[in-house]
């Protein structure tokens, strides 16, 4: 059965622009991209989005709907009561190019500077080995689509545009935990973490767990196992003295 | 950063935010709730009375260190004030830096921000870079303070079985309020072993968790209670009020424990 929908949708560029309305009629099963395609098709052909896969794998279409960052492929229209006024407006943290698309080149220039794995040497039969129970600890973090939905949500960059040079964002802290709690490599990014990469800004309001789309939790398993080795490192005397001590 | 700042440097909307729903319950309830515990915590703390009725004693003043108290637990020296005052500050400094309550008062005291996407209250942030809050990475050593609070509570919860006789002596027994400090102490123990921290010194700081078997049970137990770390905290920061409530009402005569046997 069809419902009929107002949808607010964000119009302009950088230099400016409005909400404007399109009056839509949306069939059961939809979601929310298929009725802005609609509204493309039928009354905004100029009307910019970025999407690609439409299944919720490709992180293309992040945006946000009634001001909550979501993919608008996984938002399904039926969450909406006929005759509602829904907004869908860009991700606010990164420069908008128009309408619903902005240049998230951010995340790409922060992801270069992780360092890659670097594998340990090869046992003496020439392999190496890794468990499972070590690998499943790494394999959430797999998940991340890099729709950047975190890095949109999370309050240091969103509502602070000068800690982005200094703060690299929950999908970098879920890139380095993949890295450095992989039981393969032997670099040691705690450093990185601390000075470059600005952990200590993270406090931890879980904005950023809360709209992943892969359901990765980002605060719990990334970045407070990532705080806790940076207090190792730093700020725990017991651990500093013992490395002294046995010469680490 | 201004919203002006914000429009000029991005495009797009420049509200504080676009929500529409509630967003402002859950910190609005969060200050309640953590207003009415630390202001009966300070004041239970401080009045010095009623905090013991044999055999429970108030979780705010175990383990009692001064040989002032009603209820000496270790009689180390003679403390003027409230000797809830020479152990209270471990549990305190433990809530204070835990990375849950963190969460919950940066964003409804501090509105740092208030609520996910909502706009942060600050025009500056720096996190948990500078004093004070970079005292926040001590929080494994209150994890280790509290850790020893409540193995002493346990020990009063044992004692919560040894009733007092009209002729000087004691007896085997169990009332309501044994119970009352069982589960108090069973929260707390919940909470505190559920605690990040934890998780990271029992196995979580490895990365070839595989060769260290023990470490590797002990990390998959403690992940599974820190999957709950929030409940705890909230379960066992009222229950621990309630126990209190429960052990000065007897004292002061409001009610009658109920005993078993």
């Amino acid at each position: 059965m069809a419902s009929e929908f107002t949808m607010r949708v964000w119009r302009g560029d950088i230099s400016g622009g409005e909400f404007k309305d399109y009056r839509v009629e949306a069939q059961e099963g939809m979601v929310v991209l298929d009725v802005i395609h609609t509204i493309q098709a039928t009354q905004a052909p100029d009307l910019a989005v970025r999407w690609n896969c439409k299944a919720g794998k490709c992180g293309s279409c992040s945006a946000e709907i009634n001001g909550k960052p979501r993919l608008m492929c996984m938002t399904r229209m039926n969450l909406f009561e006929s005759g509602d006024t829904i907004t869908i407006s860009p991700i606010k943290t990164f420069p908008l190019l128009r309408d619903l698309v902005t240049d998230v080149s951010f995340n790409y220039e922060k992801a270069k500077k992780i360092p890659a794995l670097k594998l340990k040497a090869k046992e003496a039969d020439g392999t190496r080995r890794m468990y499972q129970d070590d690998v499943d600890r790494v394999q959430e973090f797999h998940k991340c689509i890099e729709c950047f939905l975190c890095q949109d949500v999370c309050h240091v960059i969103r509502d602070h545009e000068d800690n982005k040079p200094d703060f690299a964002g929950p999908r970098s802290f879920v890139r380095m935990a993949s890295l450095e709690m992989h039981p393969l490599d032997e670099e040691d990014r705690r450093e990185l973490l601390k000075v470059d990469a600005g952990l200590g800004y993270c406090n931890i309001t879980k904005c950023c767990t809360e709209v992943c789309p892969e359901g990765i939790h980002i605060t719990d398993n990334a970045i407070i196992p990532l705080k806790e080795r940076v207090v190792d490192a730093y700020y725990d005397p017991v651990v500093w003295l013992m490395n002294k001590l046995t010469g680490k | 950063m201004s919203d002006q700042a914000v429009a000029v440097n991005r495009g797009g909307p420049t509200d504080k935010t676009l929500r529409i729903d509630s967003w402002w319950v859950e910190p609005v309830v969060t200050v309640g709730m953590l207003s009415t515990f630390l202001i009966y915590t300070t004041w239970a703390a401080l009045v010095n009375e009623h905090y013991y009725v044999a055999p429970y004693l108030s979780p705010f003043y175990s383990p009692c260190l001064s040989t002032s108290c009603a209820h000496v637990t270790l009689g180390l020296f003679d403390w003027p004030l409230s000797p809830a005052i020479l152990i209270l500050w471990a549990p305190a400094g433990f809530r204070l830096t835990c990375y849950y309550y963190r969460k919950a008062y940066y964003r409804s005291f501090w509105m740092s921000p208030p609520a996910c996407a909502v706009r942060d209250g600050h025009a500056q942030y720096s996190g948990e870079t500078r004093f004070p809050l970079l005292m926040q990475n001590l929080h494994r050593y209150f994890f280790y303070a509290a850790t020893l609070v409540v193995l002493f509570l346990w020990w009063d919860a044992l004692l919560a079985f040894r009733f007092p006789t009209a002729d000087g002596g004691s007896e085997f027994g169990m009332g309501l309020g044994t119970l009352v400090l069982i589960a108090n102490a069973a929260f707390l123990s919940l909470y505190s072993f559920s605690c990040h921290s934890c998780r990271h010194l029992c196995g979580g700081g490895l990365d070839v968790l595989s060769q260290s078997p023990l470490r590797l049970k002990l990390w998959r137990q403690v992940s599974r209670l820190n999957e709950n770390h929030m409940l705890f905290a909230w379960i066992s920061l009222v229950g621990v009020m309630l126990t209190d409530v429960y052990v000065r009402f007897i004292s002061m005569g409001y009610i009658s424990d109920v005993r078993f046997f």
